[in-house]
């Protein structure tokens, strides 16, 4: 009997224990990625992404080729439990936006690092895309594309 | 072969149209990605192996339209779009498509 209460109490604990790892592991990796997204930022800078079609500069173009970068980003249990109460109120949900934020300023500065040469990008799309909506047991996940024309240009 | 997704090769004049090109490819997650994936889940974040995966069937998407633009006799493609849909739950389509032109 005693064992039985014990496996009740096991079977009531562990979707608990998994909703804190991944609150908790969750944030810290999310704050690690913002301060490396940041950082990163800085360092790209110098290098713009415009969503302008034309170069209207003097400096000539040398070459210029096709630059993408891509994220799949999934969300943690804890933000899906907080989208479900979310959804009986409505409103915005708070909990996926940094998420999907973070993926897309990945996705561009995969983009930009694939051409690291390049001195402008031009025609810049970001386009997120879901892979699989998370209904049921199946994990809910999106992509995010960022695309562009990576121009050299001769100095 | 130039490939850009603006509507010319900056710095090039286009002097032929060749008409659309596309590639596309459907890609399958496989078990143990798959698996290792919803793993990942509970934290949240990026899942690199469907990342990688996506790469992949984009190169390879992109690859089929540059095949089709130069049995065209195109040395370049422009105005390029790239969409990803999902077809079936655990398999995503990649489609790349744009014009098959001919630069100076």
């Amino acid at each position: 009997m005693n064992m039985q209460s014990l496996l009740n109490l096991m079977h009531l604990c562990f979707p608990l224990i998994l909703l804190i790892l991944g609150c908790v592991v969750g944030k810290i990796t999310e704050w690690n990625h913002y301060k490396m997204i940041k950082k990163r930022e800085e360092e790209w800078l110098t290098v713009p992404a415009l969503t302008a079609k034309t170069y209207s500069g003097e400096l000539p173009v040398q070459r210029s080729e096709i630059a993408v970068g891509s994220v799949v980003v999934s969300v943690d249990h804890f933000k899906r439990l907080f989208m479900n109460i979310r959804r009986i109120f409505g409103g915005e949900v708070c909990s996926y936006s940094p998420l999907i934020d973070r993926g897309r300023r990945e996705a561009l500065l995969r983009m930009k690092e694939s051409c690291p040469e390049a001195n402008m990008f031009l025609n810049c799309r970001l386009q997120t895309s879901t892979i699989s909506n998370g209904k049921g047991k199946s994990t809910g996940c999106v992509e995010v594309i960022a695309y562009s024309t990576a121009l050299h240009l001769r100095k | 072969m130039v490939i850009t997704n603006v509507e010319t090769v900056p710095g090039q004049s286009i002097i032929e149209h060749y008409g659309l090109v596309q590639g596309s490819t459907i890609r399958a997650k496989h078990m143990g990605k798959d698996i290792m994936a919803s793993f990942k889940n509970i934290i949240g974040g990026e899942l690199k192996g469907y990342t990688q995966l996506l790469i992949e069937a984009r190169e390879e998407a992109v690859d089929r339209m540059e095949k089709q633009a130069e049995e065209l006799g195109a040395n370049a493609v422009v105005n390029v779009r790239i969409s990803t849909s999902s077809v079936a739950q655990g398999a995503a389509e990649i489609l790349a498509y744009g014009t098959a032109v001919r630069v100076d």
